[in-house]
């Protein structure tokens, strides 16, 4: 086995017998998965409480139209006044109030209604019963003014539009929502996989340094060997628990579904019936199906294997020269800043610019940025990008990478005996000169 | 004889700072030699470039009359000043890593290691974390680890430090056993009683440049005054001091007597011989002490230092 060969093994073997990595990688699914299923579990008893809702109509146009739904219940005070009625809504500890005066203009009426609570409403609340309210008064002034309803309502046309790209294929609205999810998701992965275990090389280094061990790490192995090879041994271990952590989060889940499974099933039917109907639900479930399949999968596939391995290399190499410029951690921050500013300035530029316009300007200018590109490059790729701009990009950041290492090997070279002082940039720059 | 390893006017700067300016020194096949210098001379950079860790900016290194490359790393060992091992790792296991990347089959690395744990008496440390050992204990080990692959080079810079005195004793017999089965020592320190035990030949390396080299005894005799230190035992002590002083050049004495009540240090002038001195003092007194000034190797570093 060559050298290398030797010290990624050692760095792998250091990482995944440590305590804390083990812990953090067995720990770390049965969080996630608890914290899914906590939040699950609130949704549900969020939307399992009917919220009982006090109505003064003093119009009477409202009393038998304004129909109860599975969480909402709404019960009519009439005859109370306002005062009386806050009183009552509050002593029964309602979810709030509405109160409907009488005019004559419905203008008026529409201008006056009122929602009075304890706490402030969920907008999501407030807009179901705004747009009750709002159906309600519409139709009365159609019949007001001589329309017929009935007619009104059959001469409505649904319109939702067949959507097909150039080459034929049929795209639909939720291609859009599963290229966001999954463009975010493979940028996240990056982003995450960067800092946890860029850092992890950088502690790495540090405490070769403190433990005086590097120079007679050096006088064995070329200093290019020993970062490369902790780079490369880090990442294995980061894979590895990347690798466990899927895994048992997928075992989880099955064991969940498996456990509380007719629960959940049953759950479903019952939102699936009450909701917008059997029949469209299957339909959203099949297009989200079908948007999937249509994604750019081996585009995507091969992209984010040749981003991911490029964008966390150029930046684990950084992140290892940031070790070996430093004594401790506590310096090194000022060295981690810079590359946190960048990442999280990708993730945003993505997050924000992509799903609107995946091929504008600063998308586009984003996606060519070495130290940008893998992750928003990732984020464009589910929209479709053409085969040379990704080319271009993968160049620049092949390029960059290369100059990187280059750079890192040289402030790691030296780095690595300075002990005692931070160094500037300045004096860094220095170094590569040495 | 033959020179193990041959530094041919290597100069080094860094930024700023020029490290080492034109140094080229010659090492003979088995011999120990004794690096020395005041701090921030440049020795642990000409050492780093020995091991290739630094590279020159101009010079050359040669190994065995090669162009120093790096395949020669495994005929090095090297112990650095400032040294330590993976706080985490077994002792074994880390011994066993640090022997394979020096080029050792995990197979013999094995065997030797077993060797030399017997001979330090510490096989039961082997899977003892090295943060459970002290000091002294993981010292013995950096030593093991440095010398296990049978380099032919060894380099020392202050192998002693960290050690109790039994201890250092047990290093020094271990550097001279390795020297007399054929290995070449550089051994870099600021003991000065430790070079004048160990080395028979010196550079003494002053900002950035080697002021001299050579072997120890041939430097002390360039450094030697022709002065004797004379204690006597005597009645007429006045007299005979006169009479000394009017024949010889003499000055303070710089040692301590025990019996005897005249003491001089005597300078010969280039005429005169120690047999002259000898025959001139039988006559006059009885003579207690009778020794020729040999500068020691402090003094030596001193005396060209500030020369310099």
């Amino acid at each position: 086995m060559g050298k290398l060969g030797l010290i990624i093994e050692r760095e792998y073997l250091n990482k995944v017998t440590n305590k804390s990595f083990i812990l953090a990688t067995f720990l770390t699914p049965i969080i996630i998965v608890g914290f899914i299923m906590l939040i699950g579990y609130l949704m549900s008893v969020n939307n399992d409480t009917v919220k009982n809702i006090s109505v003064v109509d003093k119009t009477g146009y409202f009393t038998n139209s304004l129909n109860n739904s599975d969480d909402l219940n709404f019960h009519f005070i009439n005859d109370f006044d306002l005062e009386e009625a806050k009183l009552i809504s509050k002593t029964k500890a309602d979810y709030g109030l509405l109160f409907i005066p009488y005019y004559d203009d419905l203008n008026q009426i529409a201008d006056s209604i009122m929602f009075i609570s304890e706490d402030a409403p969920s907008i999501g609340i407030i807009s179901r019963i705004e747009g009750k309210i709002e159906r309600l008064l519409t139709n009365k002034n159609f019949e007001n003014i001589g329309l017929d309803i009935e007619k009104i309502n059959k001469s409505k046309i649904n319109i939702n539009l067949y959507q097909e790209s150039f080459e034929g294929e049929e795209t639909t609205k939720m291609d859009g929502i599963i290229k966001i999810a999954f463009g975010m998701i493979l940028g996240m992965l990056l982003y995450i996989f960067i800092f946890a275990y860029g850092s992890m090389i950088m502690m790495s280094v540090i405490e070769e340094k403190t433990s005086r061990i590097v120079e007679i790490m050096i006088s064995s192995v070329k200093p290019f060997q020993l970062m490369m090879g902790k780079i490369l041994g880090t990442s294995l271990a980061g894979l590895t628990q990347f690798l466990v952590w899927t895994i048992l989060i997928m075992m989880f889940s099955y064991l969940i579904t498996a456990i509380f499974g007719i629960e959940t099933s049953t759950q479903n039917s019952e939102l699936l019936l009450s909701s917008s109907g059997n029949m469209s639900m299957n339909t959203e479930a099949l297009d989200a199906i079908s948007a999937f399949i249509n994604l750019p999968l081996t585009n995507i596939i091969v992209a984010f294997l040749i981003y991911f391995i490029g964008g966390y290399l150029l930046y684990a190499s950084l992140f290892a020269a940031i070790g070996a410029a430093v004594d401790n951690q506590t310096d090194a921050q000022q060295f981690v800043m810079p590359l946190t500013i960048i990442l999280i300035l990708a993730l945003y530029v993505g997050m924000l610019t992509v799903p609107e316009d995946p091929n504008g300007t600063i998308a586009i200018i984003f996606s060519y940025i070495p130290f940008t590109s893998p992750v928003v490059m990732l984020m464009r790729i589910p929209y479709g990008v053409p085969i040379y701009e990704q080319i271009i990009s993968i160049i620049i950041l092949y390029l960059t990478f290369t100059l990187c290492i280059w750079v890192a090997a040289k402030i790691y070279r030296v780095g690595i005996l300075m002990y005692g002082k931070k160094p500037s940039y300045k004096e860094l720059i220095k170094w590569l000169k040495y | 004889m033959e020179n193990l390893l041959v530094v041919d006017s290597v100069s080094k700067t860094f930024a700023n700072h020029k490290a080492l300016n034109n140094v080229s020194i010659s090492i003979p096949k088995g011999s120990i030699f004794g690096l020395l210098g005041p701090n921030g001379a440049g020795k642990t950079t000409l050492i780093r470039i020995i091991n290739q860790i630094i590279i020159p900016d101009s010079g050359n290194v040669f190994l065995d009359n090669q162009l120093l490359e790096s395949k020669h790393i495994s005929d090095i060992g090297y112990l650095p000043e400032e040294r330590g091992l993976y706080p985490k790792m077994k002792v074994g296991e880390q011994a066993l890593y640090l022997a394979q990347l020096k080029g050792m089959t995990k197979l013999d690395a094995k065997k030797q290691l077993k060797y030399w744990f017997e001979k330090f008496d510490i096989g039961e440390w082997w899977n003892k974390k090295v943060s459970e050992l002290s000091k002294g204990m993981a010292q013995k080990v950096q030593f093991i680890v440095t010398v296990l692959h049978r380099p032919k080079l060894l380099i020392f810079d202050e192998p002693f430090s960290g050690f109790d005195p039994i201890n250092a004793n047990l290093i020094k017999d271990e550097i001279l056993n390795l020297r007399n089965g054929g290995a070449t020592v550089i051994f870099s320190t600021h003991r000065m009683e430790s070079v004048e035990e160990l080395c028979d030949h010196i550079a003494l390396i002053n900002k950035s440049n080697k002021i001299l080299d050579g072997k120890l005894d041939e430097i002390k005799r360039q450094y030697q005054t022709n002065t004797f230190e004379v204690g006597l035992v005597t009645n007429k002590k006045s007299e005979i001091e006169k009479e000394i002083k009017n024949n010889f050049h003499t000055s303070q004495p710089t040692f301590k007597g025990l019996g005897d009540n005249l003491r001089l240090n005597i300078l010969l002038k280039e005429s005169q011989t120690s047999d002259e001195l000898l025959s001139f003092l039988v006559k006059k007194a009885k003579i207690q002490h009778f020794k020729e000034v040999i500068p020691s190797a402090n003094d030596i570093f001193i005396k060209s230092v500030k020369e310099n």
